[in-house]
């Protein structure tokens, strides 16, 4: 008796199907035709067409951002693949889970400069947790098996396969064999934290007097958001969240005291720079958080929880760095703060409190709604109130990008979807398509800008195709905003190549992609209108909001300060 | 402060480019660096000789531990531990005296002459970084140096330490 023989291509799907996926994003091209022609005659995995291949790594990328699981890419060798590299990259920084099948010439013509060859394996290197070449067929299934468990466990990241043409056409066939439960002797990622650091880290809170729980992205990855707020309220400690890390705990809890970082809040920054011990959960100590490494919280004793331990250390010192998972060590501190029967200094609270409530006070996270023009904060907070703040909000990059993290306080992990580390412009579209896949009964906002949505404006094409009901609210301020408010601050207001001059008519350019275009001009109307364009339903919206060109996004850090050096508004420091 | 790592990683495809990669990409030093399977064909061993304050190693060796390929990785130069280069250099030796005075410094740095032409010897040495740097300086010193190529060191720890999976 023979075993069924299957091709390469036809295991490509059907490791996908085992891997229980439903949905890939890609774009088709002549390396991975036969893996088209095995998707075509087949249905449990369907293929997302997307326009351009970057667009189905960010479709990908917020699939797997709101849902947790591995967002999956297609796209075929050479320019299909090197399309899919900001993509990548924008995954990588964000330590998002995604597994790219890129096609590659056949085996015999690999190193000839063959037509659309391109070594994707060496352009996608120092941004992959790790990438694989196929090299015979019956390896493909336990290569894409292992392909997800790296790219989802540990600390999550993208992960890109090359399939040589060769090995998926009819030619070369063999037997289809998973293994689904992965095990790899140079990779094991499930790690609990060293009893002894637990112990210290307890030791360290039942002393702190000024203390701040200071959580990342890593909260949000690790499902963590419980564990965390029940840590929280047992500390009566105060938290604050990086750009990554919004709805790791309610952005309306009383603990909460903002984001920190370059555009955070004062009470988030000023707390972090006089506390005398910062617990970092998931968090990375980024250049946008810091501000001047050398000045940062002189007098804080630091824990920092983390499950990659080269995020430990590498910027600022950690006085007791656990590494592990963080849904494991939270519950690990939590147990030993329970068999010590903590209880948080009710005086030593109460002054830290009312210090931190004075920051408060200064109402750093404001703006004045004067003149005619609609201010671009008021667009959010009309957004948050008529979604009863319980959309999916994905952003672009830029003052509107800032202007909804500090706005719209998100209730729970994964409501808030932005590229964080990377900064990649073009973003919010696409990643609020993968995530309207995922959702399609909730409301799914792509908050953008006049610069960013043209990134990927084609993408309204497949939005049609699939019925992508997304909400885009473009704060049209006529210019790249954030390039312009440093151009001010920075470069003496020479404005250099920071208008965007050319504008289409966006209202037009949604109705010809078959959409509705609504356009706001008037504050007057604009709770009415924005209130309208998220009651049509099964339609794409495009929400074209003319906002006040000269707004500048704060507070924001002086560069080269501390952490708490900031200017409260234009020429106003804190 | 120079360091010996040693590296122990799946041998794979691809796997000693990630090991490089890393290095230039986060603008980690590389003196020498060597490379070849263990007796268990399904590994390599990588010895990389780089340079770097506490800070910067404690960066390289979690850097080098996070790739997926890598299995283990060890600072020799934490404690006792043996290293050895191999050199292999060609000088010039056209007359008696300065052949006898080449066979001397060779033999009293232990090396060994592996072949000979008309003109010239090719000699074979093996020892630490500052022995290799001693005979070559002292060869210099009484003849030409045609060509010299060296293999990066090597090292293991002493005693009953070892690297292994
Ligand atoms: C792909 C890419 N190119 C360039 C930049 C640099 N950049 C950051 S914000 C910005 C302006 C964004 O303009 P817009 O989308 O209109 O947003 P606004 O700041 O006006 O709200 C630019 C050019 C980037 N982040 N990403
Ligand atoms: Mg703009």
């Amino acid at each position: 008796m023979t075993t069924q023989q299957f091709t390469g291509a036809e295991m490509v799907v059907k490791a996908l199907a085992a891997l229980k996926v439903k949905q890939i994003f890609g774009y088709p091209g002549g390396t991975v035709l036969d893996i088209y022609d095995a998707l075509f005659q087949q249905s449990d995995v369907e293929h997302i067409l997307v326009r351009h291949e970057q667009a189905a790594t960010h479709m990908a990328d917020g699939f797997a951002r709101a849902t947790g699981e591995v967002g999956v890419v297609l796209a075929t060798s050479g320019p299909g693949a090197t399309n899919c590299i900001t993509g990548i990259a924008t995954a990588y920084m964000d330590s998002i889970p995604m597994v790219v099948l890129s096609g590659q010439v056949p085996t015999t013509l690999i190193g000839d400069d063959a037509f659309q060859e391109t070594d994707i394996i060496g352009c996608s290197r120092p941004i992959v947790k790790h990438s694989f070449n196929c090299r015979n067929v019956e390896e493909i299934p336990n290569i894409i098996a292992k392909a997800f468990y790296i790219a989802r466990t540990g600390r999550p990241g993208p992960v890109v396969i090359e399939l040589p043409k060769d090995l998926l056409m009819p030619m070369s066939k063999g037997e289809f064999h998973i293994e689904i439960d992965v095990k790899m002797r140079s990779y094991n990622p499930s790690i609990k934290g060293h009893h002894k650091q637990i112990k210290k880290a307890v030791k360290a809170l039942f002393e702190a007097k000024r203390l701040v729980v200071y959580s990342g992205g890593g909260i949000i990855i690790a499902n963590a958001s419980e564990l965390l707020t029940e840590l929280v309220e047992k500390l009566d400690a105060p938290i604050t969240n990086t750009l990554m890390g919004l709805g790791g705990i309610s952005g309306t809890h009383k603990n909460f005291i903002g984001m920190l970082g370059m555009h955070g809040s004062l009470e988030a920054n000023k707390s972090m720079a006089n506390a005398d011990v910062i617990l970092a959960l998931g968090a990375r100590f980024d250049d946008r958080v810091t501000n001047n490494v050398k000045k940062f919280c002189p007098d804080a004793k630091i824990i920092h929880v983390d499950i990659d331990p080269t995020s430990i250390s590498k910027t600022i010192n950690a006085n007791i760095p656990i590494v592990g998972l963080l849904e494991e060590v939270l519950q690990q501190l939590l147990d030993e703060l329970d068999a010590t029967n903590f209880t948080p200094n009710k005086e030593e609270r109460t002054s830290w409190w009312q210090q931190i409530q004075q920051w408060r006070d200064v109402n750093s996270i404001s703006y004045v709604q004067e003149g005619e023009q609609i201010k671009p904060q008021r667009v959010i907070e009309a957004m948050y109130k008529i979604t009863k703040g319980e959309a999916y909000v994905c952003s672009d990059v830029g003052q509107h990008q800032m202007f909804a993290a500090q706005y719209y306080p998100f209730a729970k992990p994964r409501q808030w979807i932005n590229s964080g580390g990377l900064g990649t412009m073009g973003f919010g579209l696409p990643a609020a398509m993968g995530v309207k896949l995922a959702f399609p009964d909730s409301h799914v906002i792509c908050v953008t800008g006049d610069g960013s949505i043209q990134m990927n404006i084609q993408e309204l094409s497949t939005c049609l195709q699939y019925n992508l009901s997304v909400v885009i609210v473009s704060l049209n301020n006529r210019s790249l905003g954030m390039v312009r408010q440093w151009q001010d601050m920075v470069y003496g207001g020479r404005h250099s190549s920071s208008y965007m001059e050319s504008l289409p008519d966006f209202v037009k350019l949604a109705e010809a992609y078959g959409h509705v275009g609504i356009q706001i001009n008037h504050l007057d109307e604009l709770d009415e209108k924005l209130t309208q364009a998220f009651n049509i339903k099964n339609r794409l919206v495009f929400v074209d909001v003319l906002v006040d060109e000269k707004e500048h996004v704060y507070p924001m850090q002086i560069r080269l300060g501390a952490i708490d050096e900031m200017w409260i508004k234009k020429g106003v420091k804190a | 402060m120079r360091r010996i790592l040693a590296i122990l990683l799946e041998n794979e495809p691809g796997s000693l480019s990630r090991i490089v990669g890393l290095f230039s990409q986060r603008a980690f030093n590389i003196q020498s660096l060597t490379v070849a399977p263990t007796e268990d064909p399904s590994l390599s061993r990588i010895t990389i000789a780089t340079s770097g304050d506490d800070k910067v190693l404690e960066q390289i060796v979690k850097q080098v531990n996070k790739l997926i390929d890598v299995i283990k990785i060890t600072d020799l130069t934490e404690r006792s531990h043996v290293e050895r280069e191999l050199i292999l250099i060609k000088v010039l030796a056209m007359n008696d005296k300065s052949r006898t005075e080449v066979k001397r410094i060779t033999d009293i740095f232990r090396g060994s002459i592996i072949d000979i032409g008309k003109q010239v010897y090719t000699i074979q040495l093996t020892g630490d970084a500052e022995k290799l740097n001693a005979f070559v300086e002292t060869l210099s010193n009484e003849t030409e140096i045609i060509e010299a190529v060296r293999s990066g060191c090597v090292g293991i720890a002493r005693g009953e330490k070892a690297l292994r999976v």
